[in-house]
């Protein structure tokens, strides 16, 4: 059995009175890459903004049940403390337009105030920028803006800055759905050369994407986790109807 | 196939006679704005030399003299009201954009409106109640007080609409790096808003400067220069009304050369604002 990293136990997820995750519970592997699929509307987004509660923050947002962060009570954390173990990225690129990209990589220690050291910053904005395959491509201006980059690039410079904080997991919301086959097929191959070190959860609506990278897959349909197992098994030979019919492309 | 083209024809020509009449409605419009810049510049411009720059007002009768004082008292009143304003003004402009609704929101709006739409000499009425009278003096700081009250909403809302206008993407792309709130907006969405904020500021500064009635009764006018802020002070505005409204001759061409410094200054603030605003746009 490999260890899991999160885990949520009769999860619920409410946005008001609208219940939009019904009883999810599924384990997360470490160090692989667990794809989430399912019809639009579905809540992907909201299970991946459970594990970093930033769900909460959603006027009426309200979680039920348990997550656990290994071995600890990932509800009992501290908010702040936990979006800076777990890292996200967004489905439309977000780097801050006001820092150069040198400063958007190491963003998560300035903008939180914690001081380091000079040769630190640089060394964590080497190495972050090379994780996300980008520091040949931006070394030689990374005091530019952020914001000049392409699409592609911009979605690798929010990867490296979720990098920088040393994320335990990294939670990527369809990464690659704004950006052309080029840039997609390099994010792609990209979370595969991190999944050495840091477990990655992916939504995606492309069921080739999630063939390419994913160790794991859950279906979700209508807030209920339909099925979850390896990717190879749910796509050849899956338990459930529903799964079968979204794989088939009936729907979504 | 005889329907549509005449329909495009028609489509055509309303294009065109849209298009004929905004412009003449914009040269209309326009008329006016020239004929004051013109006029002002054709009668102020002869009185406006090096001397009337550096100088001091001279008594009746005496030829020459300046309005050094009053250049030095609007730029001094203006700068304080300014420094007033802002903190008041961004702090409320951050609430409102950041709250949207609530009973504190619908009062902040409410009151904003209504400084807005109140009357200028109003606002120096209270100026005067709440700080000429008690302090026995007219000031300079008083007038800052009533002119950073008429400052206040173009702020507040120049600042809100700016912040409304920063994507949601931004602020969560901040929280989800495990930064504070407090700390999102002070970091992430006000400098991203800063170009706005300042704009907003600048105009609200241009407008103020050639506010009359709310120094009428609070920085009053001086003919000295006077830099302590809780003494009358003079301000472009007052010498034009005074010198205006008085019987010589001399005085009324120094008002002319006044008014011409006073709009050369404003004009100066609403280029710097628009400078400002496409230099520090921030692309998102
Ligand atoms: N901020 C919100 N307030 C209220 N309801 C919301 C909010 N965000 C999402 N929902 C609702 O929650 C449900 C799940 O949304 P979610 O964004 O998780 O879906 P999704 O699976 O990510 O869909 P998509 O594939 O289109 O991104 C939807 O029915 C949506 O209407
Ligand atoms: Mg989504």
């Amino acid at each position: 059995m490999e260890d899991k990293i999160l885990i949520t136990e009769k999860l619920y997820a409410y946005y008001g009175e609208h219940c939009v995750l019904k009883d999810v519970n599924l384990e997360i592997p470490k160090f692989k890459i667990t794809a989430i699929m399912g019809p639009s509307g579905c809540g992907k987004t909201t299970l991946l903004r459970c594990f970093n509660r930033l769900h909460e923050l959603s006027p009426g947002g309200r979680i039920e049940g348990q997550i656990w962060l290994g071995k600890t009570n990932l509800l009992s954390l501290n908010p702040i403390m936990v979006r800076r173990k777990i890292g996200m990225v967004f489905q439309r690129p977000n780097p801050f337009p006001t820092m150069s990209i040198y400063d958007n990589v190491i963003a998560g220690y300035k903008l939180n105030g914690i001081k380091i050291k000079r040769e630190e910053a640089d060394q964590i904005v080497e190495t972050s920028l090379k994780k996300a395959a980008l520091w040949n491509e931006v070394k030689d201006f990374l005091h530019r803006k952020g914001t000049f980059l392409s699409g592609g690039q911009q979605q690798r410079l929010c990867i490296a800055r979720a990098l920088a904080m040393h994320p335990e997991a990294l939670l990527l919301d369809e990464p690659t759905s704004a950006l052309d086959p080029k840039s997609t097929a390099h994010i792609e191959e990209l979370i595969i050369e991190l999944k050495d070190s840091v477990t990655i959860v992916i939504v995606t609506h492309n069921i080739g994407q999630a063939g390419r990278v994913a160790d794991y897959t859950a279906f979700l349909y209508l807030g209920e986790l339909v099925e979850f197992g390896p990717t190879e098994r749910l796509f050849t030979a899956p338990k459930d109807k529903r799964t079968e019919e979204y794989l088939s492309g009936k729907f979504g | 196939m005889k329907e549509i083209e005449r329909n495009c024809k028609k489509r055509l020509f309303l294009n065109w006679f849209v298009q004929a009449l905004v412009f003449v409605i914009t040269g209309l419009s326009l008329v006016p704005l020239f004929f004051i810049l013109f006029y002002l510049t054709k009668q102020g411009i002869g009185s406006v030399n090096w001397s009337f720059l550096t100088h001091l007002p001279r008594p009746v009768g005496e030829s020459g003299g300046g309005v050094l004082n009053a250049i030095i008292g609007t730029l001094i009143i203006a700068s304080l009201s300014t420094i007033m304003a802002i903190p008041i003004g961004v702090t409320a402009g951050i609430y409102l954009a950041e709250k949207k609704t609530g009973k504190l929101v619908h009062l902040l709006r409410l009151s904003t409106d209504i400084l807005q739409s109140t009357p200028s000499i109003v606002l120096g009425v209270i100026a005067y109640l709440w700080i000429v009278k008690p302090a026995q003096s007219f000031s300079a700081f008083s007038g800052s007080v009533a002119l950073a009250m008429m400052m206040l909403p173009t702020i507040v809302s120049s600042t809100e609409e700016t912040l409304k206008l920063i994507p949601y993407t931004l602020k969560e792309a901040s929280l989800a790096l495990g930064v504070p709130y407090y700390r999102t907006v002070l970091k992430v969405i006000l400098p991203s808003g800063i170009s706005g904020i300042l704009t907003g500021t600048l105009l609200g500064i241009a407008r103020i400067a050639g506010e009359t009635a709310p120094l009428l009764f609070t920085a009053f006018g001086s003919p000295y220069l006077n830099f302590n802020l809780f003494k009358p002070m003079n301000a472009l505005p007052l010498v034009i009304f005074n010198y205006a409204s008085s019987p010589y001759l001399e005085w009324w061409r120094q008002a002319w050369g006044a008014s011409f410094i006073l709009i050369v200054m404003v004009l100066c603030f609403n280029l710097l604002a628009k400078w400002g605003a496409s230099k520090w746009k921030i692309k998102f």
